[in-house]
């Protein structure tokens, strides 16, 4: 049976990180596939104007097409190049909530983020993405430094 | 280079305001007046005209009516999905795929933020002024009912949108008048849809934009001092096209968040100075329940009640005006109907929570004089209204109750009237332009035209004191009523049938909740 490992990306450098330690796991495991998942930070309960949410269609299209192309298309190709199995998930929703969710639905057995590059008050009252995936996720989490 | 064609365009806005101003020199100021008046007096006073021998608008009668209607058709729909309505709201039927497209949440607060204003704070201190306590009750009944209207219109809203390629919607009473009308083999679908359009224009110049900016500056005056309207206006101005022509998100992300904190501080503080009089919440309910059907002395009795009720509950909840529709149909779901269950809450959060609230406050702390011989309501030396303590009527009515029990919440209000009045100018402005886009065809040139014209009626609208153009756009909200009920009318049936099929996929399990 296939191991599958979730590899949550943000766009930033500790993201290729946790792919370089994803590929070091996937290699020792042997019969693995990679999931690199894009989580584009969305909330169903924010406030817009009525041009916003017109428009939002379109945006949200567009959003998805950047995340693909920029981050998660280039990492699946130079994943398949070094000789892994690898494909890529993009998604909207809280980053936590969505990449436990994308690990369940596929069957993945851990996840593999890099470690939270937000700062500021919004980590300091809500906590990162990082620290409420690993609380509340329902595989094992590597946070790679 | 784009920041600098918005600086550019925010300048030649701003000049073209001025000048507008400018021009308002006193004598010209009244003679332009004088001439709007006579030019559309007629319209005002048919739009507003009373049935024969009553003071009751028939334009009232009206709404109430069709909303009555829609009710009876539906058979109680506002009730009878009540709860299913609020887990469409909680994302509980969404599909998780769909994350990421305008929710059911967003929907309704985007609505919601166009109709909460000063009809919530104004509007029902006049309502209880003039009407007294029993006015109250007729406004609950009406804001029940008028649930119905907003299902009616938002149902179709989504239904008969307009769809384009690169993804974004346009949708409201002018889509589904022609589109509707034509599916149904019905004549004068476009003619409906022109004429409703044409209202809507001025509306939102009007009534979602002048009378808006005029309040605030009301406000903001009443703080500061008094000083020249214009400035306001244009401060306004500047910020609004900031955000609606340069797409400065920022600040209408600012607004759009503290609008909704203000309506639930507003309704925490309303319901903190209930609880501080806990002991005369059964008195003041006895009071509306009095005053509903006798009057307890008020001018015009129980009818008097009632006409004030039912008028203000129409004018805070837009509920068969169409401008819901409009909003509304910008959520992506594929059961146009799931909308329509979501817009019957705004009458209900906005009427019969929020104006009852307002209600309560005002006569729970006792701004209406009681005669202690005959416990009946006195009347103030016009004969036309109640006594209030100080004298005070509409905003400082409100502002007075509330005061009485926090003295620094006067302040507060003020803010949340003039940030009400921006994100209704706000919403408007988006209304006032599908429905120009909808006569004069979509393109930027096009929508930035109406755009500016729109910044420079902020300033119009702040700086002069113009009765009969706020009479008029008021009307002319009214106006989109007339067309509008009358083409939900012809419409209703589509929305039955809709209603028939999700019903009953709901039964049997087809439609069910998503598991997140």
């Amino acid at each position: 049976m296939t191991t599958k490992i979730v590899i949550g990306l943000d766009g930033t450098e500790t993201g290729e990180r946790a792919i370089a330690f994803a590929k070091d796991l996937a290699k020792l495991i042997g019969s693995c596939e990679l999931l690199v998942a894009y989580v584009i930070e969305w909330s169903p309960y924010t406030f817009q104007t009525p041009e916003e949410n017109a428009l939002r269609h379109k945006r949200r299209e567009e959003e998805v097409d950047l995340a693909t192309s920029r981050v998660v298309t280039p990492a699946v190709d130079a994943l398949k190049a070094a000789g892994f199995e690898a494909r890529g998930v993009v998604r909207h929703g809280d980053v936590a909530e969505t990449l436990n969710t994308i690990t369940v639905e596929n069957g993945g057995s851990q996840i593999v983020v890099g470690r939270a590059s937000a700062d500021g008050i919004k980590k300091r009252i809500f906590g990162s993405s990082t620290q409420n995936l690993v609380m509340h996720a329902e595989v094992p989490v590597t946070v790679v430094n | 280079m784009k920041t600098l064609q918005h600086l550019y365009l925010a300048a030649l806005a701003a000049l073209m305001a001025t000048a507008a101003s400018a021009q308002e020199a006193p004598g010209l100021d009244d003679k332009i007046n004088q001439a709007f008046a006579d030019a559309t007096g007629p319209f005002v006073s048919f739009i507003f005209a009373p049935f024969p021998g009553t003071g009751f608008p028939w334009i009232v009668g009206w709404l109430v009516v069709a909303a009555t209607v829609f009710t009876l058709y539906f058979a109680f729909v506002q009730f009878r999905f009540f709860g299913h309505s609020i887990s469409l709201v909680k994302g509980d039927y969404s599909d998780p795929n769909d994350a990421g497209e305008v929710s059911h949440f967003q929907a309704l607060a985007t609505a919601l933020s166009g109709t909460v204003g000063l009809g919530n704070i104004a509007g029902v201190a006049v309502a209880v002024g003039i009407g007294g306590p029993g006015a109250t009750f007729w406004m609950i009944v009406a804001g029940l009912l008028g649930m119905a209207s907003k299902f009616t219109e938002c149902t179709l809203g989504v239904k008969y949108r307009n769809e384009y390629d690169d993804g974004t919607v346009s949708g409201g009473p002018m889509y589904y008048m022609s589109k509707g009308f034509d599916e149904l083999g019905l004549p004068g679908g476009k003619i409906l849809a022109v004429l409703f359009s044409i209202f809507c224009i001025l509306g939102a110049l009007g009534g979602g934009n002048m009378f808006q900016a005029n309040q605030a500056h009301q406000q903001i005056a009443g703080i500061v001092g008094d000083y020249p309207g214009w400035i306001t206006g244009l401060v306004f101005a500047v910020i609004v096209f900031a955000v609606i022509v340069g797409g400065l998100k920022s600040i209408a992300r600012v607004t759009e968040k503290v609008v909704p904190f203000m309506g639930v501080m507003y309704v925490l503080a309303a319901l903190v100075i209930i609880i501080m009089h806990a002991d005369q919440i059964g008195w003041a309910f006895g009071q509306i329940f009095a005053g509903a059907f006798t009057g307890l002395g008020v001018a015009g009795g129980m009818v008097g009640a009632l006409i004030q009720g039912f008028r203000r509950a129409a004018f805070s909840n837009e509920a068969g005006v169409g401008s819901a529709a409009i909003a509304h149909s910008a959520v992506r779901t594929k059961e146009p109907i799931t909308e329509g269950f979501v817009s019957l809450l705004e009458p209900f959060i906005d009427t019969v929570v929020i104006c009852t609230m307002t209600a309560l406050v005002i006569i729970i702390t006792q701004q209406l004089i009681v005669d202690p011989e005959t416990g009946n309501y006195m009347l103030n030396e016009a004969g036309n209204a109640i006594a209030t303590v100080d004298g005070n009527t509409g905003v400082s009515l409100t502002s007075a109750a509330f005061g009485s029990a926090f003295n620094w919440f006067p302040f507060i209000l003020a803010i949340a009237v003039v940030l009400f009045a921006f994100s209704t100018m706000i919403s408007w402005s988006y209304y006032g332009l599908k429905a120009w886009t909808y006569l004069f065809g979509e393109g930027h040139t096009k929508e930035l035209v109406f755009k500016i014209i729109f910044c420079v009626f902020v300033v119009i609208g702040a700086a002069a004191n113009l009765g009969p153009v706020i009479d008029f756009s008021d009307a002319a909200i009214f106006a989109m009523a007339v067309v509008n009920v009358f083409a939900l009318y012809f419409l209703m049936k589509v929305v039955r049938q809709e209603l028939a099929s999700y019903a009953e996929r709901l039964k049997s399990g087809e439609i069910r909740k998503f598991e997140h």
